[in-house]
């Protein structure tokens, strides 16, 4: 009864980790280090999710990628595919939500890194790419590593915007939150106890593990 | 150090992306034989239909998926084209939104379900005397009664139609407690943060220990409580679609659906609920 519902949010949540920090980490460094029209449009647009409610972002995830959705449907005519109901739907919510976290984190770390330690690789003739990587990258290290942290719990937690694209379907897209919202509105309390404090336990375990290692990390970067 | 620790990561994630892959191709041609339904009913229904639902497929072999919700948030997943196959409504409200888009098919919707609704307490105040419905809401006695947000939960709809019948709508409104969903109103009652509940009959569990229901709606103080279900035009399993909806509606459905405390359709307009008619008010 339980372990379908963790393998979906193991799943859901790794993937949506790894995508949101591949993605932040990208417009962070452009927000950071890039002047272009629009740019703080930009952020301000990727930010919304962590401003409205998850039901509302669902809402629009679903007019964009749901089988009649903007994209969804050139997406579907094509394909014959539709993302509705499906696990990377539950990643594509997850993602979004917590790209925000993982964004604004990401660009305050870069923006603190002192430009002239990045000016100094260009004078030694790294290029753009290897400077962010051996120079930036690591200096920012510690504010990076908190906002993938905060965007993996923020996926884990993720309900609203899940429900709405992704449906509650056990087995396929129903993560633990979902559980934990069916157990309740079906009077299933201890089935919900027991999920919630499964949930809880990862959560905190996950948190405290990576404190203690950006601890660790830290003080070797120093 | 934290290199082999990433890389165990990634190791984890690959293979759980394995497992939860390789299922698909079973399910990715369900348009051969093995039929596959996916149901949206309101998370209400689940425990009935969950059994249904596992008849349905010993009987027939069609794998049935359900999707548990709110009503409205199935609908709005419905109208833009999530592939759903049946509907199952809490409410008419949301099942004639789809209608009037043309999203459902008109023969193959029916009423399936009616329910009642009752007045809860908390099992402490068991004892006491039961006066009617009337009676024992406009007693001054009576301090908060916790009800459904009518704009959202249907249940609400119903309590503040039944208290405006009573002609007690506005006098009681600095004693309503809105609730976001019907489990919330249970759990108020429960948890004697409020006197009194309104809430389906269906919604109280055989088995309840913390709250009783005292007394039941008369007929005709609120629309009838209907649970219409349909088969979603869009289906591209509209027979198997079909075939659910039928073992709802058969004998068998509505006796599970009996069993969970919903009111068979096949049952008179007029006829109470199955236990609690001692209590029914005035």
């Amino acid at each position: 009864m339980i372990w379908p519902a963790l393998k979906v949010s193991l799943l859901v949540v790794s993937c949506a980790t790894a995508l949101t920090a591949a993605l932040g980490l990208a417009l962070a460094f452009l927000l950071a280090r890039r002047n272009f029209r629009g740019k703080e449009l930009l952020d301000a647009v990727l930010t919304m999710p962590l401003v409205l409610p998850p039901t509302v972002t669902g809402y629009y995830l679903i007019l964009l990628l749901g089988r009649r959705g903007l994209f969804g449907a050139p997406l579907y005519s094509w394909t014959g595919w539709t993302l509705t109901f499906t696990w990377p739907a539950a990643v594509c919510a997850a993602t979004v939500v917590a790209l925000p976290l993982m964004l604004k984190t990401s660009r305050a770390a870069i923006e603190s890194v002192e430009p002239k330690y990045e000016l100094a690789s260009y004078t030694l003739g790294k290029g753009e790419l290897a400077t962010f990587l051996r120079v930036t990258l690591p200096l920012a290290r510690r504010g990076i590593l908190a906002g993938i942290v905060l965007s993996a719990a923020r996926a884990l937690g993720e309900f609203g915007a899940t429900l709405m694209i992704a449906g509650n379907i056990p087995g396929r897209t129903q993560t633990m939150p979902l559980a934990i919202y069916e157990a309740v509105l079906s009077g299933d309390d201890r089935r919900a106890q027991l999920l919630a404090a499964i949930l809880t336990l990862i959560s905190v375990t996950a948190l405290y593990l990576t404190n203690r290692l950006s601890r660790t990390s830290g003080a070797y970067a120093a | 150090m934290r290199r082999p620790l990433l890389l165990s990561c990634l190791c984890a994630l690959a293979a759980l992306v394995g497992t939860h892959c390789r299922p698909q191709p079973h399910n990715a041609a369900p348009r051969t034989q093995p039929d596959e339904i996916t149901v949206s009913a309101a998370v209400s229904l689940k425990d009935a239909f969950s059994e249904i639902g596992r008849r349905y497929e010993a009987r027939t072999g069609t794998r049935v998926n359900f999707n548990f919700g709110a009503s409205g948030v199935l609908q709005k997943q419905i109208e833009q084209g999530a592939p759903v196959d049946v509907f199952a409504s809490a409410g008419a409200k949301q099942m004639d939104a789809l209608a009037a888009q043309h999203l459902i098919l008109p023969d193959a919707r029916a009423d399936f379900a009616r329910n009642q609704l009752v007045l809860i307490m908390p099992r402490s105040q068991m004892n006491g005397a039961h006066p009617s419905l009337s009676a024992w809401l406009a007693q001054p006695a009576l301090y908060r009664l916790a009800i459904g947000n009518p704009q959202t939960v249907p249940a609400g709809e119903y309590a503040r139609q039944l208290l405006t019948t009573m002609k007690l709508w506005e006098q009681m409104q600095p004693r309503l407690v809105l609730a976001e969903d019907v489990r919330q109103v249970l759990d108020y009652v429960a948890r004697e943060e409020v006197d009194a509940g309104l809430v389906y009959l269906s919604d109280v569990a055989p088995t309840d220990q913390t709250v009783f229901v005292a007394a039941t709606a008369p007929t005709g103080s609120h629309d009838p409580i209907r649970y219409p279900i349909a088969v979603v035009k869009d289906s591209r399993h509209e027979q198997a679609a079909r075939g659910f909806v039928a073992a709802v509606l058969s004998l068998d459905g509505q006796m599970v659906l009996q069993q969970y405390n919903f009111i068979s359709v096949l049952m008179r307009e007029d006829n109470g609920s199955p236990q609690n008619s001692r209590l029914r008010a005035q």
